[in-house]
């Protein structure tokens, strides 16, 4: 077998409120891979504490992994690796939680604001 | 510690949580409808892409009885009778209850519903939504339903972890809010369990993230009992290569049901014929036949380039592929796929989970206050389930599930969850926190271990050795492995928290299904041994299994039979 193909993702993690800073990852690449796949290999190969949104996986039906990729808006499941690495972040125009990972709970979605009663 | 309180918690915001919700409420409850993703998204509804079986005898003349006796059929002599006949008889219904709430069934031209064909129905029973959209259309309906309804709290980002039972009742749960990690106490006059499916325990799958069997794992430790666990059906032809985005790996199936398709061996030959099934371009062969073979060519080192087989639509011109999957014809050329000019690579992957929570006809289990509905339930499709049948299963029970709880609460005195039921859950957590980790794979390492050992062990092809090694490994992660990882301390979205507590129910549930297999020495359904290749009639009964002191045990019951009989099949009126 000759030496898997790597490549590199670079992700912009942190909470609100500090600073953000980024940390890279080396994954294996496979032609056609999804960024979402990267991710997924780093949690369950060498850092389970990345934070994400995904449901779906493959369907593209969830429109949970919105992430911006290269500096474009895109769904992390339907974006690809490239060879020459990527850098993802957080969507801007949400609250940042933590890492990848931003507020898209429809408000009406939320307990709390319901059961404050 | 927060606390709310409500009528009924609904536990997973999928079609059997959000149709629980809906009738509950109409019932006259407050509810509260809690997923640990997003309402109506993090499940299996949202992906499911076509057939919804019911036998409304719009294309040509149905009636249920033959939509039961294929389901039983199928069911290998395992179905509870009086569920499929609840499955199958009330499947209409919520079928037109949907149109009402704006599903937008396909239609012919003439304005009856579009039924198509699927693998062991006898008639075109099932109904969609086009193009591959029906679990889209079915969750948006639903959704709609649920944000109309002033009795319904949705709380999306809200992790049930256990279901508090007090002197054999359930009185509510304990909750982790996902983004806070802020712990919750529900008290609520009944819960039901809709938090799916469990096919994410393989590692080739079809399932979302959040389908590792949650609801199997706390009905257990809520003193409810699961049935037929060993039987978890594989899709024959989940996409293999090349690698795709954005499209569902089970997506070949309505390609087949529409225009038909040849599957084909590393050589290109026709091969199902070899294993008593016929193919020659149409879909018939059934689910199970298709899996074996495919995996029985790879075992004699047929199989093509990924260790799959070759699915080929290349006889199928150009325009007659648009025009069956237009937009989705398009997707795949994103992904590089020209069907006219290349085949495919599919294999079998872990799909739908037949067996779960052990309920009756108003989908009670034996502990008062907890009802499940959807595929967390276990029982009205046997051994396999017919393709289509899953999605009305989620309304159907789902609907039952929220009237009769809500008619039995209306009645009930409430308990109340304490903070003492959290606390040994709590101190478990927190034994695990640490300050300053250094980066780990954590539980979600450990999943994609498990994975791998349900795949070799617990699979498609079993033997008797393989299964107990299986078995034998997952109790040693839960003792050795679950027992040891450390979870980083950190407050807002603990992803690593999260994991550990999904692990904790993935490793139970994956038990429960090692341990049912391991037991059963036949074949049937999808229960498919190696070494005891035939079917024995002595076994043609459930197997039930229940947490007793923190360990399962496993007994054997009869099958639940009813008396029902065909009736004339009749073309309803447009
Ligand atoms: C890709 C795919 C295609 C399919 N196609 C078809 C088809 O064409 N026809 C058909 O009949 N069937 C199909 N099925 C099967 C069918 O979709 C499912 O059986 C059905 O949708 C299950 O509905 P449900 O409501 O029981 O569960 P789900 O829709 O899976 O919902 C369960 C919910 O529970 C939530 N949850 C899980 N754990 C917790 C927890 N601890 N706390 C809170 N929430 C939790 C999850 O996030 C999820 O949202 C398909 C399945 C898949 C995966
Ligand atoms: S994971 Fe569901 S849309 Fe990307």
């Amino acid at each position: 077998m000759n030496k898997k193909k790597q490549t590199v993702v670079k992700i912009v993690r942190g909470v609100a409120d500090e600073e953000p800073y980024e940390e890279e990852f080396e994954v294996p690449y496979e032609s056609g891979a999804s960024i979402l796949d990267a991710l997924t290999w780093i949690r369950s190969h060498k850092d389970s504490s990345v934070a994400f949104r995904y449901s779906c996986v493959n369907a593209n039906a969830c429109k949970e992994c919105m992430i911006v990729v290269d500096g474009k808006v895109t769904y992390a499941c339907t974006a690809r690796l490239n060879e020459n690495g990527v850098t993802v972040g957080p969507l801007k125009n949400k609250r940042l939680i933590r890492d990848l990972v931003t507020d898209i709970v429809p408000p009406k979605e939320r307990l709390f604001s319901i059961d404050q009663t | 510690m927060i606390r709310v309180s409500t009528d009924i918690l609904v536990v997973g915001a999928g079609g059997a949580g959000m149709y629980a919700a809906v009738s509950a409420a109409r019932a006259g409850a407050n509810v509260i409808l809690a997923d640990k993703s997003l309402i109506s998204r993090g499940g299996a509804t949202i992906m499911a892409q076509m057939t919804v079986a019911a036998a409304v005898g719009q294309h040509e003349p149905d009636h249920w009885t033959h939509h039961l006796s294929d389901t039983l059929e199928a069911g290998h002599g395992l179905c509870n009778e009086k569920l499929a006949k609840i499955l199958c008889e009330e499947a209409p219904l919520r079928i037109m209850e949907m149109e009402d709430w704006k599903v937008g069934w396909a239609r012919e031209i003439n304005g009856r519903m579009c039924q198509v064909m699927a693998p062991g129905h006898k008639v075109h029973r099932c109904v969609y939504a086009d193009f591959l959209n029906t679990g889209p259309a079915v969750a948006r309906a639903l959704r709609g339903e649920v944000a109309q309804n002033d009795r319904i709290s949705r709380a999306s980002g809200l992790n049930v972890v256990d279901v508090v039972v007090h002197d054999g009742r359930a009185v509510g749960a304990i909750a982790i809010d996902v983004e806070s990690s802020e712990v919750i106490l529900i008290d609520a006059g009944a819960v039901i369990l809709a938090a799916g499916g469990l096919t994410r325990l393989y590692r080739r799958n079809s399932a979302s993230v959040n389908m590792v069997g949650e609801a199997y794992s706390m009905a257990l430790r809520a003193g409810a009992e699961l049935i037929d666990m060993e039987f978890v059906q594989f899709f024959p032809i989940g996409h293999l290569a090349p690698r795709m985005v954005g499209m569902d790996p089970i997506m070949w199936d309505p390609f087949r049901y529409k225009l038909g398709g040849r599957l084909l061996n590393g050589n290109f030959e026709e091969f199902i014929q070899n294993y008593g099934g016929t193919d020659e371009g149409v879909y018939t062969a059934r689910r199970d036949l298709a899996s074996y073979a495919i995996y029985k060519e790879k075992e004699a080192g047929r199989a093509s380039p990924h260790g799959g087989a070759w699915l080929s639509f290349q006889h199928i011109p150009e325009e007659t592929l648009k025009e069956a999957f237009g937009p989705v014809i398009k997707s795949l050329a994103k992904n590089n796929i020209d069907l006219t000019k290349q085949s495919v690579e599919v294999s079998p992957i872990a799909h739908y989970h037949m067996g779960g929570i052990r309920v009756d006809e108003k989908m009670k289990t034996r502990v008062p206050g907890l009802y499940a509905a959807g595929e967390a339930v276990g029982g009205a499709n046997g051994a396999t389930r017919l393709s289509g049948n899953a999605i009305p299963e989620a309304f159907v029970f789902g609907e039952r599930a929220g009237r009769y709880a809500a008619a039995e609460v209306i009645k009930a005195d409430r308990g109340e969850v304490t903070e003492k039921d959290a606390k040994m859950l709590l101190d478990e957590v927190h034994s695990h926190l640490k300050n300053n980790l250094s980066p780990s794979s954590g539980a979600a390492g450990l999943m994609h271990e498990l994975q791998g050992v349900m795949e070799n062990h617990i699979g498609l092809i079993r033997t008797g050795p393989k299964m107990e090694k299986g078995l034998s490994r997952i109790r040693e992660m839960i003792v050795d492995d679950l027992a040891h990882i450390q979870i980083p301390d950190k407050g807002p979205f603990n992803q690593a928290m999260q994991d550990w507590l999904e692990m904790r129910n993935a490793l139970q549930c994956a038990e429960a299904v090692a341990l049912a297999a391991t037991n059963r020495p036949e074949s049937r359904g999808a229960h498919q041994r190696e070494d005891i290749p035939n079917a024995n009639p002595d076994l043609e009964k459930n197997q039930v299994l229940r947490l007793n002191n923190g360990s399962l045990q496993t007994k054997w019951a009869n099958v639940v039979k009813t008396n029902w009989k065909l009736e004339e099949k009749v073309l309803a009126e447009v």
